[in-house]
């Protein structure tokens, strides 16, 4: 009887043991992502200290090797925030189409040709891009803005349509899925007793809507835009095959008509090419910026789109 | 403009009939939001049939690079989502048993975070890791090893987080029924709780092994490309988003027709499993 316990409690135990082992799985990719960045980027970290973080110039010449990350980091955040720009307007449309306007047989398919937009790959968004989008924006926006507004400088340049703004929109369709599908799930999680207070004082649907379902959502759908950051910060393949690629001081996205290069499609584009043992640190050194952004937004993120959930447990319901 | 626009519209329409007709006007918008959003989706498909159908033959998609084929591509996404679900499947269900049933600690509790900023690494961060290790140190030149690596890396947390919630929609009578049979709790897991979860279970890898088959950025650093057929796993080889890529960057406009015709195979392959897998499991819910 003791020796058969015995025996259960070992498989039991074992069992758990090794499960427990392979759940650390997630733990072993963060420890070893970050040994290999922070190990492999503090040559160029060291050689170039903070220049690499305010520096224009990109040479991977050997001999003349000079390495500055500023137009990457801005390129980053410049086409996320005209994906956000975009991109969250148009997510929250349809995430209040969804829940408080479609009816039950428009909703359904319309929520799964948004989850389709997702599952495209983005090397298809990339191909589509170029071959179809850019001459579409080309034709339909940059021509005739350049035309109207050329002098103002963040729209100088001759439009070329493989720029910092196609790479943008691009980026604008490809978060929609996601700030949409999150901020769903926000306000459906609003409680109904809010609408009906709102409706019992006499407002409108859009005015409920507007000033009590998302006033009451506000933190996860912040949270959403901000997941929404997070896929665009670090989406690789289309934005590189859009954005044609400058480097260096000529990368700094002063136009949104101008070639420019993101952090990830730097690397992308250059990690091959790297010759000397300084520029591949300096492209894991960007690899390591890349991460931390992406890291620090998405916290932010899943913080505050869990504030919403656990409020709707106390709330008057 | 717009502000001049409303003033007007104010004027002419006082309180109520104002409001209302901001109503009107915002639910439009919204349906136009949608419309906006699902056009490029349309656009997608449709260029991708156009362009892409005239280039599908059997030589198209059965002949290497050298005869104007994709067949290396195709073999090599095929290869990739295979072995990376060999490596990822089973290790993304382990954790996700761990986090269901074992799962109220704190140990537990950061591993779930953990898991959840592991699927949002960038993609390129992914690839740069696993050619760090697998190509520099165990392959030694880019290999097929190294393409599945880097996708098992986005595999796992993926798989881990599907299991645990499908685990956890399990009712608990049915663990202790099997618990008060006298069953061991590994065998009540592996052959009473698994099982109920099945639909689930499956429903979430197969949505996994769709988003892996369209990944690209890893693959770029890892497997090389190659215009022949699969050689081995320490051998360089190709997979259909490589080779759309590569295509799409050439000048000669045969050459990104092929591009094309990749691109419809691909989207081919995985919306074909994300078709299946929702109108499966709808048919499950409607049961």
């Amino acid at each position: 009887m003791i020796r058969k316990l015995q025996k259960k409690l070992k498989g039991d135990n074992l069992f758990k043991a090794l499960v427990a082992i392979i759940a650390a799985s997630a733990l072993v990719i963060v420890l070893v992502t970050a040994y290999v960045l922070v190990t492999g980027s503090s040559l160029a970290l060291q050689t170039y200290g903070i220049n690499f973080l305010t520096g224009t110039q990109w040479n991977p010449v050997p001999g003349s090797e000079n390495f500055g990350a500023l137009p990457y980091i801005l390129g980053t955040l410049v086409t996320s925030g005209i994906a956000l720009l975009i991109g969250v307007p148009l997510s929250l449309g349809i995430a209040i189409f969804l829940v408080e306007m479609a009816p039950k047989t428009i909703r359904v398919p319309v929520s799964y040709l948004v989850e389709l937009l997702a599952a495209v790959p983005s090397v298809i968004y990339g191909l589509w891009g170029i071959f179809v989008l850019r001459f579409w924006l080309l034709n339909n926006i940059e021509k005739p803005i350049s035309a109207i507004l050329g002098w103002i400088p963040i729209f100088s340049g001759r439009p070329f349509g493989l720029d910092i703004f196609s790479a943008g929109v691009i980026l604008a369709i490809m978060i929609i899925p996601t700030v949409a599908s999150v901020s769903r799930e926000v306000i459906s999680a609003v409680p109904n007793s809010i609408r009906e207070g709102a409706y019992s004082i006499g407002a409108t649907k859009w005015e409920v809507i507007r000033h009590w379902v998302l006033a009451y959502g506000r933190s996860g759908i912040f949270g959403a835009v901000i997941l929404g950051l997070g896929r665009a910060v670090g989406e690789t393949m289309a934005v590189t095959m859009i954005i044609g690629n400058a480097s260096g001081p000529s990368a700094m996205p002063t136009s949104l008509f101008q070639t420019g290069q993101t952090m990830p499609s730097l690397i992308a584009n250059g990690f091959f090419d790297a010759q000397s043992p300084v520029a591949a640190s300096a492209y894991l050194g960007v690899g390591l910026i890349l991460l931390v952004m992406s890291l620090l937004i998405n916290i932010v993120a899943h913080v505050m789109v869990t504030r919403v959930f656990k409020v709707k447990g106390g709330a008057v319901e | 403009m717009a502000q001049a626009f409303f003033t007007t519209l104010r004027s002419k329409f006082h309180g109520y009939a104002f409001r209302k007709f901001k109503n009107k006007l915002f639910f439009v918008l919204c349906g136009v939001c949608v419309v906006v959003a699902v056009i490029p989706l349309i656009s997608i498909l449709f260029e991708a049939v156009m362009r892409g159908a005239p280039q599908l033959s059997v030589q198209f998609i059965f002949a290497d690079g050298n005869n104007g084929g994709i067949g290396p591509a195709i073999q090599g996404t095929l290869i990739i989502m295979g072995l990376t679900s060999l490596i990822g499947i089973p290790l993304g269900v382990l954790s996700g048993i761990y986090l269901s049933e074992f799962g109220q600690n704190k140990y537990a509790s950061a591993m779930r975070t953990l898991n959840n900023i592991v699927t949002e690494f960038p993609s390129i961060i992914v690839g740069i890791v696993a050619y760090s290790i697998v190509v520099l140190y165990i392959t030694r030149y880019n290999s097929a090893l190294a393409g599945a690596a880097a996708l098992s890396i986005i595999m796992i947390p993926i798989v881990a987080r599907t299991t645990e919630e499908s685990l956890k929609l399990v009712p608990n009578t049915i663990r202790e029924a099997s618990l008060a049979m006298g069953v061991h709790k590994w065998r009540t897991t592996l052959s009473v709780v698994l099982p109920s979860a099945k639909a689930g279970l499956i429903t979430g890898t197969m949505l996994a092994v769709a988003r892996i088959a369209g990944e690209t950025a890893p693959l770029l650093l890892t497997i090389g490309g190659s215009s022949y057929f699969f050689g081995g796993l320490f051998q360089q080889m190709d997979a259909l988003p490589l080779r759309i890529y590569r295509y799409a960057g050439q000048p000669d406009a045969s050459v990104q027709a092929q591009a094309w015709g990749a691109a419809l195979v691909l989207i081919l392959i995985v919306l074909a499993l994300n078709i299946a897998v929702r109108l499966a499991s709808r048919g499950r819910l409607r049961r």
